[in-house]
């Protein structure tokens, strides 16, 4: 009978034994970024804040008592060395968490092999919103938006701030983003205002350092508005080669990921274009920028690399903000005792977390929604560079297609009416 | 097409040719007098634009006229034929003269590769801009289009300038003849008394000091950064290839078709534009595998 109760009571504590976890040495990150190439002027600033964050994070006794050991990979090493890399770092490294990747390929890449590979990954910059429109993920989680808020946010504010234009033209990268985004932004904008003209589609190739053809071109079509979706150096060519030769005096600029060239750009980004953030990334932050830790955060920034906080910056952080967010609610939710890899995942469905921007939730398909910022460049003189004024934060769970829907599908079946229903807070400077 | 609209197209085409020419000019000397495809060519190129930046910034900040930047770009050129052309060839490439082809090309893209590092190491991976010697000069307007004399004019002439002065050297001065003479047979020239070494170790000079005068020219029209050089080498390469290698005047020629063709596809057909530099060389690499002005070599089999 002793012996009869003692199995029974070892049996019935087995299910509390595997909870019981033991806090591990440390936990470690493999953060995929551009350290080289023309995308490591978003890349490297990431690693800087990665850095700086995880130094701070052990300073303050890591998360939830256990330190934080953070290795990187060189997207720009190309898809081959990054997915041999990935995978070392899972089954040599043992890393506990990924944070990959910038480009949108390399998420594609990346989503199916954490899958494989079952480790936790975080799409922390990535934009394509095709993830998890095509697949269903267990390991992967992207703590940031999709494209599909971030052109809409674009469409909205371009109605709002100048809705009697009638000509539009872009000027987008030749690679998958450049497409796919002027796809969600010219589906939306006709579906809300259908008589809208495009009257020209330049897709130079990703990488180009003249744009002195597409300009002229466009001096001649004299456009209301030009939307670029482009983004680094080819952005600042863009930007610098339009305004030398005067095409930013007659037509409308729609730059939607132009916050990180803002300080590169100098004197040469006029007053009255839109400028967007890819979220609600700015150093200016207005709802955040009275706030202790922001203003630490872009203090330290700026003094440990001398330059402003880019959105690429603020995604890495909201990539930690969440691993902390989960890590403390996985715990919490296992009585105060360190989670398993299932209990982890479990903890993100729902996660609400906050970077420096307004808070993050990770929605059912594992899809992070984060409201997105747009203003209109102002040289104000306060800053060497252009700032914004009339910033408009766009709720970004209006703005993401639903759960399940595709979203061309979603932005096509819009009407007008969408620009008032959507939720928006407006800001003066 | 308007001609109004071919007129600009026409502009706009020969104002990209100057700037790729003058980048591949120097590849193709090299690669005529020395038989060596440099693909640190395109390290060359991205340096002499950093190059410049940085003596452009402390210049202006030493309080020099925005116009005095533009002969900072000259001495930019100078700089990498002498500071790092020189090494190149003196501590490496003639050491694989004799060696495969395929040695050389991998020592000059290990070469690329170190020097891609040193330029991240020096500075850094943010991008830099100084347009002060396009500003210094001002704009033209032609049909209601706003143009830089800098691009319209001055690219445009510095690579013409170049043609006829590189052809003149080779063609009329006594070193340029005996580059020309070590080009057509190397030991024979060593037998009259030429010292191959160093007419190859000048070659090398002036060929890198092309590709940093390219760099040069190119910054202030676009962004400094990191990856410029294998963009630019690539392009380079096409337009070597495709005028036949080491041939300077077919260069010009072809930098010219590519020039315009990418012109005329942005105005016509803007799908097309990224394409059709590519597109020409294959055309032609069909038609003329030894390229437009190229001659047919035999070949062992």
């Amino acid at each position: 009978m002793k012996k009869l109760l003692g199995t029974t009571l070892i049996c019935a504590s087995l299910p509390f034994a595997a909870f019981a976890q033991e806090k591990p040495e440390s936990i470690k990150i493999g953060i995929a970024t551009f350290l080289t190439g023309s995308a490591s002027v978003f890349g490297v600033p990431a690693r800087d804040a990665a850095d700086l964050i995880v130094k701070n994070i052990n300073e303050a006794g890591g998360i939830e008592g256990v330190p934080v050991e953070v290795s990187y990979i060189d997207e720009g090493a190309g898809a081959e060395t990054l997915t041999s890399e990935f995978r070392r770092l899972v089954e040599s490294e043992n890393v506990d968490v990924m944070f990959a990747a910038i480009s949108s390929g390399n998420c594609t890449t990346i989503a199916p092999l954490a899958e494989d590979l079952q480790v936790p990954n975080f799409l922390w910059d990535c934009g394509t919103q095709r993830i998890f429109e095509e697949d269903d993920y267990k390991y992967v989680f992207r703590t940031q938006a999709n494209a599909t808020p971030e052109m809409l946010a674009a469409v909205l504010y371009l109605l709002q701030e100048k809705p009697d234009f009638s000509t539009i033209a872009v000027v987008n990268q030749d690679y998958a983003w450049g497409r796919d985004s002027w796809d969600i932004f010219s589906t939306a904008l006709k579906a809300m205002k259908p008589d809208v003209e495009v009257v020209g589609e330049f897709f130079p190739k990703f990488g180009s350092a003249d744009f002195s053809t597409e300009i002229s071109r466009l001096q001649g079509l004299r456009p209301d508005v030009i939307l670029s979706t482009s983004w680094g150096g080819d952005l600042d060519t863009f930007v610098q080669q339009a305004s030398q030769r005067g095409l930013m005096n007659s037509s409308t600029f729609v730059l939607p990921l132009a916050e990180s060239s803002l300080e590169r750009l100098g004197s040469s980004l006029p007053a009255g274009h839109i400028v967007g953030a890819r979220g609600d990334h700015y150093f200016l932050h207005p709802a955040r920028r009275d706030d202790q830790d922001f203003k630490d955060f872009v203090d330290q920034f700026q003094e440990s690399t001398g330059s402003v906080p880019i959105y690429s910056v603020f995604h890495m952080a909201q990539a930690f903000a969440a691993l902390e967010a989960v890590y403390a609610r996985a715990i919490e939710e296992n009585g105060g005792a360190w989670p398993d890899e299932d209990q982890l995942l479990a903890a993100m469905e729902g996660l609400e977390f906050q970077g420096y921007g307004n808070p993050i939730t990770i929605r059912e398909d594992n899809q992070g929604i984060e409201d997105q910022l747009m203003g209109t460049s102002v040289q104000s003189g306060e800053y060497p560079f252009a700032t914004l004024e009339n910033i408009v934060i766009y709720d970004g769970d209006d703005l993401t297609a639903p759960v399940g829907e595709d979203s061309i599908e979603w932005v096509g079946s819009l009407d007008s009416s969408f620009a008032e229903s959507a939720g928006s807070e407006t800001y003066e400077n | 097409m308007n001609m109004t609209l071919f007129i600009l197209a026409l502009f706009d085409g020969i104002a990209y040719a100057a700037q790729v020419f003058v980048v591949a000019l120097g590849l193709t000397l090299i690669f005529g007098v020395m038989r060596i495809l440099n693909i640190a060519h395109g390290s060359l190129y991205a340096i002499g634009a950093y190059l410049t930046v940085t003596l452009t910034g402390v210049a202006l900040a030493a309080g020099a006229p925005p116009l005095l930047t533009l002969p900072l770009m000259l001495v930019s050129a100078v700089l990498i034929g002498v500071i790092l052309g020189g090494p190149i060839e003196w501590l490496l490439l003639r050491r694989i003269y004799d060696k495969p082809e395929v040695l050389q090309l991998l020592v000059t893209f290990a070469v690329f590769m170190i020097l891609e590092d040193v330029q991240r190491l020096v500075w850094g991976s943010q991008p830099y801009f100084q347009a002060a010697a396009l500003q210094s000069l001002g704009n033209v307007t032609v049909f209601g289009v706003t143009y830089t004399v800098y691009q319209l004019i001055l690219l445009p002439l510095v690579a013409l300038g170049l043609l006829i002065g590189l052809r003149f050297f080779l063609r009329h001065t006594v070193i340029g003849k005996l580059i020309m003479a070590t080009t057509e047979d190397r030991e024979a020239a060593q037998s009259i008394g030429i010292d191959a070494d160093r007419v190859f170790l000048l070659t090398f000079i002036v060929g890198a000091a092309l590709a940093g005068l390219g760099g040069a020219l190119a910054s202030p029209t676009t962004s400094i950064l990191p990856g410029m050089g294998a963009d630019m080498i690539v392009l380079s390469f096409a337009v070597v290839a495709t005028a036949g290698l080491g041939q300077i005047g077919g260069a010009a020629v072809t930098a010219l078709m590519i020039g315009l063709g990418r012109s005329f596809a942005v105005y016509i057909w803007p799908e097309a534009a990224s394409l059709v530099p590519y597109l020409i060389m294959v055309l032609v690499l069909l038609v003329r595998p030894e390229g437009l002005f190229g001659s047919p070599s035999a070949r062992k089999i």
